[in-house]
C-alpha cells in the first residue's frame, strides 16, 4: 500500500477545499439558511406538524442530505475531472499507485469535505429549530455512507465527463430532481398512492428516510431497507469504478 | 552495459483503428542518454506513455529495471520520472507544494533537502513560494522537470524538453541533463531539434510511422551515414566546368564563385586528391577551401524519406 501517495492526493484535494473556502463551505451554508427562512419560517409556519414534528424540524435531515449528495458529487467529479482537463492526470497515472489508492485519495477527500459540510449545516439548523437526534451513531453512519457512496458516484461522473457541460448534466438533471422528489421537504406518505409507488423507485427516498429515522424515528420505509438500498448503490459504484480502471476507460486510451 | 529498459514486440492500436506502434523492439542501456527522433505522429509519445503507464499496450512486453510494467508496476514506475511534452501543471499550487506532492505520490518520505537541491539546480529556488500560474513557460517546464526529479528516479523521460524554450535556457537545460547523467540517471529524450540530439545523445533511435527505423551509437551513425562537403572558393568566376571534371558531379554556386563537392567519408577513396589535381590541370585556381560534415538533420531527413 502506497500510503504516502494516498496522503498526498488526500491533502492536495483538501488544500483545494481550504483555498476555495467560500465556494466549498460558505455558499452551501448560506443556501441552506435560505431554505430554513423560506420553508421553515415563511411557509413552514402555515404547515401543521408532520408526524408529530414541526415542519421546520422535519426538513432538517432532508436539507442536510440535499447538500451532502450534491456536494459529494460536485467535489469528487471536479477533483478527478480537473486533472483530466489540465492534463496533470499524467502524473497520477504514471505514479506507482494502485487504482484503489487513487480512489481512496480522491473519494476520501471529497467525502470528508461533504461530511464536514453536513455537520456544519446541522449546526446551522440548530440555530433555527430545536434539534434532537435519537440515534447519533446511525445518523453518522448514514451520513458517512451517503457521502462515500455519492463521492464514488461523482468520481465516475468525473471520469466519464469529457466537457464541463457533461460534468454539470447529471447533477443538474438527475440528482437535484431526485433529491427534491425524494422527500427532502415532505414525507412520501403525503403523496397520493400512485405517486407514492413511483417515489419508491427513487433511491434518494431511502437515504433521506433512513437519515430522518436516525433523528426522529420517523421513516417512510424501514431502516433495514434504507441501509440495504444505500449499500447496494455503494456496491454498484464500486463495481463501475473497478471496471473503469480495469479497462482504462477514458483514462488510458 | 546492461539494459534498464527493454521493450519487446510492442504494438499499440487505438480505438479508432490507428496503429501508433508496430512491433517495436528497443533496449535502453543503463546510464546513457538516448535520443528518440521522429516526425510528428511517429509514435514517440505513445511509446513513452506506454512505458510510463499512461497508456495500455495492445501487445508486447516492457521491462523497466527488470520489472514488468504491468504485473510489477509499482517497482517499475518508481524508477521513472516523466516530463511530458505539454505543459501540464496545476495553477494555484505553489512550486514547493506541487514538487513535494509529486514526491509523496511516488511513495517517498519527505525530504526537504532534496527538493531544495532540485529547485536550486533548476534555478527555481527563488520561485518556490510562487503560484505556478504566475510563472513563465520556461519556468513551468522546469517545474515539471523538478516534479519528475522529486522522487530521485533512475530513469528520466524528457518528451520534447526544450520545445518553446529560448536558446540560453535550452543550454542551461542541457547542462542539467548532463549533470543528471553523471549522477547515474538514464535519460531518454525525444526532440525535434536535431542539434539537441547531436549535442546530447550517446545513442540515437529513429522512429517513423510507429516503427523503429534505426538505433545506433551517435558517433557510428554520423560516420556511417555522414557525408562531407568540400567547398572551394575560386579566384575568378567560372561560368562552366570542363568535361574532364564532369564525373565529380560538382556544383557551381554563387554565380560561379564557389565550387561544391560532396563525398562519402566511408568510401575507400574520397576522390579529393584527384579532384584537386584535375582542377589544376583545368586551370581553375582557388583562394580557400573548407570541409563540413553533414548534420544529423540531413541523415534524419534521408532516413525518414526512405523508410
Amino acid at each position: 500500500m502506497n500510503h504516502r501517495a494516498i496522503r498526498a492526493i488526500y491533502l492536495f484535494e483538501m488544500a483545494r477545499t481550504w483555498r476555495t473556502l467560500l465556494q466549498s463551505i460558505v455558499s452551501p451554508v448560506v443556501s441552506t439558511s435560505l431554505y430554513f427562512v423560506v420553508f421553515g419560517a415563511a411557509i413552514g409556519s402555515r404547515i401543521s406538524q408532520v408526524e408529530g414534528v414541526s415542519y421546520g424540524t422535519f426538513i432538517v435531515p432532508g436539507l442536510i442530505m440535499l447538500s451532502v449528495l450534491t456536494q459529494s458529487i460536485a467535489n469528487a467529479s471536479f477533483g478527478i475531472y480537473f486533472p483530466k482537463f489540465t492534463g496533470t492526470i499524467y502524473e497520477i497515472l504514471s505514479a506507482p499507485i494502485s487504482y484503489f489508492e487513487i480512489v481512496l485519495g480522491y473519494v476520501g477527500a471529497a467525502a470528508t469535505k461533504s461530511i464536514i459540510l453536513g455537520l456544519i449545516i446541522l449546526a446551522t439548523a440548530g440555530l433555527f429549530v430545536p434539534l434532537h437526534i435519537q440515534h447519533p451513531v446511525w445518523m453518522l453512519t448514514f451520513l458517512v455512507l451517503t457521502a462515500v457512496t455519492f463521492s464514488l458516484f461523482g468520481f465516475i461522473i468525473g471520469i466519464w465527463a469529457d466537457g464541463f457541460e457533461k460534468l454539470q448534466m447529471i447533477p443538474m438533471l438527475v440528482v437535484t430532481p431526485l433529491t427534491f422528489l425524494g422527500g427532502s421537504f415532505y414525507s412520501i406518505d403525503m403523496l397520493p398512492p400512485t405517486w407514492r409507488s413511483v417515489a419508491l423507485l427513487n433511491p434518494v427516498v431511502y437515504l433521506i428516510s433512513g437519515f430522518r429515522w436516525s433523528f426522529y424515528e420517523i421513516a417512510d420505509v424501514s431502516v433495514a431497507v434504507s441501509i440495504c438500498m444505500t449499500t447496494a448503490f455503494l456496491v454498484i459504484c464500486l463495481a463501475v469504478i473497478w471496471w473503469i480502471f480495469r479497462t482504462g476507460y477514458r483514462l488510458k486510451n | 552495459m546492461s539494459s534498464i529498459i527493454s521493450v519487446a514486440n510492442l504494438s499499440k492500436t487505438y480505438g479508432s483503428g490507428f496503429k501508433a506502434l508496430k512491433n517495436v523492439n528497443l533496449d535502453i542501456k543503463r546510464g546513457e542518454i538516448f535520443a528518440l527522433l521522429g516526425p510528428n505522429g511517429a509514435g514517440k509519445t505513445t511509446l513513452i506513455s506506454i512505458i510510463c503507464g499512461i497508456a495500455n499496450p495492445s501487445e508486447g512486453k516492457v521491462l523497466v529495471g527488470g520489472e514488468n510494467i504491468q504485473t510489477s508496476y509499482r517497482k517499475a514506475r518508481s524508477l521513472i520520472g516523466l516530463v511530458p511534452q505539454e505543459l501540464h501543471t496545476d495553477a494555484f499550487e505553489s512550486v514547493w507544494a506541487t514538487v513535494s506532492f509529486s514526491r509523496g505520490l511516488f511513495g517517498k518520505p519527505k525530504n526537504p533537502a532534496h527538493i531544495e537541491k532540485v529547485l536550486k539546480d533548476l534555478s527555481l529556488w527563488d520561485k518556490k513560494d510562487s503560484k505556478i500560474i504566475t510563472l513563465s513557460g520556461g519556468m513551468k517546464r522546469r517545474v515539471m522537470i523538478a516534479k519528475a526529479l522529486s522522487h530521485e528516479p533512475q530513469i528520466l523521460f524528457l518528451d520534447e524538453p526544450t520545445a518553446g524554450v529560448d536558446v540560453e535556457l535550452r543550454k542551461g537545460m542541457w547542462e542539467v541533463v548532463r549533470t543528471l547523467q553523471q549522477s547515474g540517471v538514464t535519460i531518454i529524450l525525444t526532440t525535434h531539434y536535431i542539434e539537441e540530439a547531436e549535442e546530447m545523445a550517446d545513442r540515437i533511435g529513429v522512429i517513423n510511422k510507429g516503427e523503429i527505423v534505426l538505433v545506433e551509437d551517435k558517433a557510428t551513425l554520423m560516420s556511417k551515414l555522414g557525408k562531407k562537403r568540400l567547398t572551394l572558393h575560386l579566384q575568378g568566376k567560372v561560368t562552366s566546368l570542363p568535361e574532364s571534371l564532369a564525373h565529380y558531379q560538382l556544383d557551381l554556386c554563387d554565380n560561379g564563385a564557389t565550387l561544391v563537392y560532396d563525398y562519402d567519408t566511408k568510401g575507400e577513396r574520397t576522390g579529393i586528391t584527384s579532384l584537386l589535381s584535375d582542377l589544376r590541370d583545368a586551370g581553375i585556381r582557388f583562394n580557400d577551401l573548407d570541409t563540413t560534415q553533414s548534420s544529423l538533420e540531413d541523415i534524419f531527413v534521408d532516413l525518414v524519406r526512405t523508410s
